[in-house]
């Protein structure tokens, strides 16, 4: 694998979902986040993102999406694996 | 590493409210994502799987999940987890439990589960307190920690989770954070594909009950902790006794294979069924 | 060991709670978990020889009695029919699940072999002091179903009707016996196959998202899925919306709690069984069940020789309380007698039901000891 280029996402954070523990903003190893007036996380600097998945892993509340750009964002049919 | 959370929000119950009820920074939200990525990798179907809980916060996870779910009585989830995979081991049963929960309330179901080896994986959210009533002592609240019930600092000793479920008989023993969330993954995965009884312990930081009393400034400080006070199991052995004892191990302790009780149940159905047939 | 062509009955010289295992594997009970207690033990022990012989089935010996009743009611949901056995201190650490089952309508049967009490009390007498418990042990407003039997074959008789009350109504039901009927053996007839209609839970047939698993229903009881066969839902002890999910919507919880009431509550006349033994004349009534019921036909039995009208009602079942045959034969009597095995539980309800109809005497035993056919017999002739 080369060095891993940034700015290579698209990140959305669903503010509605966002509690503002700060724990993707104190985390992230790119300084990419940040929170808002409102206390909630917003995406500063988008073009840092090394698309490491931090964020969206460490999400209590899955309010952060994180999905390599050019890539179709919804998962198709066959991963939703209910019988 | 891309579509984790629309991957998690496929697994949800759409008709919950959301977002959930916990407090800010409570790691439960993460146990729940990395238990639906690992069932996921697991190619399980949502039909398949029994998510058990007990009460406590972590016992309000299971209304948010859409498998078979049941919310069960304080201490009492691996009983009911116990029957239900008894009564159909074809069932993927998970039970999922707090520390108060789990080792308190319920120690002695726990210490049974683990002793006849039933094929449960059990899930204990470790968060030193009990939350949801308010940040009262558990089982697991450390030696001079203060709580609502040790206003004074605690007098008691802690479990061991990793030991006593060991001890125990467990077939499977592993600790991991909601920090290392790649690592639970990996844990929670293998444990619910090993047969016989697999134990996880969670570290799930509660600031709301337990940190703001003991020092912590916020959950991310919690979290901070929880990445600079744990270390591999494999390089904690390697660690000096002074320094083993202020840090904690994190992996996997016990990956024991013997089949669980229910396979063995059956296989002594079939016997007798054998032994009566020719006649 | 069953032959097909059989057309006669199997006899065996059991006790009651052998009986009772033959009227479970009878009612098509495939899973048993207990703690071993006396005087109960028999039923556990019996099982795990049984239940692995069978094609299905499944007996675990569980830690305590909390934990019995958990893993039965896991395997409920799963889809069992499932039983649990026990007495008093026992039956005391089961009042959590049993509400439990009551609040989520798990069907489950336990059967509580009563002894002596309080606490650790008279573990090898009997005694009939879990009536009430039986009624009001756990916590919260709850509808229940208990029986009793007072013979060996009505063991065997009232244990397939409990299954069927608990899957009919998905309710628990508790079977009191009491240490005589549990350990006196006697002969008793199995019933040919077929002989006795066996019920089963009515599980949902729509489309799974169509599903409403606490949904109202003309009967009141919704039907119950297995777990694992599509139907995902919520399982909660907290009160819950008709999706299963808490709740804490007045209109909400109104409904669920009055719907469990309601689903015993109009099947009453086919919940409440009583044998009657000569009470169309009797002059003097009187109310008993289980062992203390064969005592009270033999001394009915007893004072018709001597002269005296008196008749017996049984009560089979005794609670929802048989309150149309008490008040019947209160009306028709000048006396009604209650006599049982403890300090006045029954005699309650019976008072409850018809202090202003008739005068009710009790008699009460605790000394360990069965109450006799004289003892009856004395208080009848003394009117």
């Amino acid at each position: 694998m080369s060095k891993k280029s940034k700015g290579q996402t698209i990140i959305t954070i669903y503010p509605d979902w966002c509690k503002g523990c700060g724990i993707c903003v104190a985390f992230c190893p790119a300084k990419v986040l940040e929170l808002d007036a409102a206390g909630k996380a917003r995406v500063a600097h988008p073009e840092e993102c090394i698309n490491c998945g931090f964020c969206e892993r460490h999400c209590p509340d899955f309010a952060i999406s994180v999905v390599p750009r050019g890539r179709k964002k919804r998962l198709p049919p066959e991963l939703e694996n209910g019988v | 590493m891309s579509d984790v959370t629309e991957l998690i929000h496929q697994y949800l119950r759409h008709n919950k409210k959301f977002p959930h009820v916990f407090c800010p920074g409570c790691g439960h939200g993460i146990v729940l994502g990395s238990l639906i990525r690992s069932v996921h990798e697991l190619a399980l179907s949502k039909d398949e799987v029994v998510l058990v809980a007990g009460i406590g916060c972590s016992g309000r996870i299971a209304v948010y999940v859409d498998f078979n779910t049941v919310h069960t009585t304080h201490g009492r989830a691996l009983t009911f987890a116990t029957g239900i995979k008894m009564a159909n081991p074809d069932l993927k049963v998970i039970a999922l439990m707090g520390d108060g929960d789990a080792f308190s309330i319920g120690g002695n179901h726990l210490i049974h589960a683990a002793r006849r080896n039933i094929g449960v994986t059990a899930l204990v959210l470790n968060n030193s307190i009990y939350g949801m009533t308010g940040g009262q002592s558990s089982a697991t609240t450390p030696k001079g920690a203060v709580s609502q019930t040790a206003p004074f600092g605690h007098l008691e000793k802690s479990f061991d989770l990793v030991k006593l479920a060991s001890a125990a008989g467990a077939n499977g023993v592993s600790r991991g954070t909601v920090f290392h969330v790649n690592m639970l993954d990996r844990l929670i995965a293998e444990a619910v594909s090993r047969p016989g009884f697999n134990l996880v312990e969670i570290m799930s930081p509660c600031f709301t009950q337990y940190g703001r009393k003991n020092k912590f400034k916020s959950a991310v400080d919690m979290f901070k902790w929880l990445k600079t006070e744990t270390s591999p199991l494999e390089s904690w052995e390697q660690l000096p006794p002074e320094e083993k004892a202020k840090r904690l191990p994190i992996g996997t302790f016990l990956a024991g294979q013997e089949p669980g009780l229910e396979v063995l149940y059956g296989n002594l159905r079939d016997d007798l069924a054998a032994k009566e047939q020719p006649r | 060991m069953a032959t097909p062509r059989k057309t006669k009955k199997q006899v065996l010289f059991a006790q009651g709670n052998e009986a009772v295992v033959e009227g479970a594997l009878l009612a098509g009970c495939t899973f048993f978990a207990g703690y071993p207690i006396t005087p109960s033990s028999e039923i556990m022990e019996e099982m795990a020889r049984r239940l692995p012989r069978s094609e299905t089935g499944v007996f675990i010996q569980m830690e305590d009695e909390i934990a019995s009743m958990g893993a039965i009611i896991g395997a409920s949901l799963a889809g069992r029919k499932v039983m649990t056995a026990t007495s008093g201190p026992g039956f005391s650490l089961m009042q959590e699940h049993l509400g439990y089952a009551c609040m989520t309508e798990v069907p489950l049967v336990i059967v509580n072999v009563m002894r002596g009490g309080p606490s650790t009390g008279l573990p090898t007498s009997p005694a009939q002091g879990d009536v009430q418990q039986a009624r009001w042990g756990t916590h919260g407003d709850h509808p229940i179903i208990v029986l009793s039997a007072a013979s060996v074959q009505e063991c065997l008789e009232m244990t397939v009707t409990a299954f069927n009350f608990a899957e009919k109504y998905r309710s628990p039901v508790i079977l009191l016996l009491d240490e005589i009927t549990a350990h006196t053996r006697e002969k008793i007839e199995l019933p040919l196959p077929g002989e006795h209609e066996i019920f089963n839970r009515v599980v949902p047939s729509m489309p799974p998202e169509w599903y409403k698993p606490f949904e109202d229903t003309m009967r009141g009881v919704p039907s119950m899925p297995p777990l694992g066969s599509g139907y995902r839902y919520h399982v909660t002890g907290l009160t819950h919306d008709v999706m299963g999910f808490p709740t804490q919507q007045p209109d909400e919880i109104k409904a669920l709690i009055e719907r469990l009431f309601r689903k015993i509550d109009q099947f009453y006349t086919d919940i409440m069984l009583v044998d009657e033994y000569l009470t169309t004349d009797a002059e003097v009534g009187v109310v008993a069940y289980g062992s203390v019921a064969r005592s009270a036909e033999l001394a009915v039995a007893q004072a018709r020789e001597a002269g005296v009208n008196a008749g017996l009602l049984k009560l089979k079942t005794l609670f929802p309380f048989p309150r149309p045959f008490v008040e019947r034969l209160a009306r028709s009597c000048k006396t009604l007698i209650v006599p049982e095995m403890n300090m006045g539980q029954m005699s309650r309800e019976v008072k409850r039901v018809a202090a202003s109809l008739t005068h009710i005497r009790t008699l009460n035993r605790i000394d360990g000891q069965i109450i006799t056919p004289s003892q009856i017999l004395k208080a009848i002739t003394q009117g």
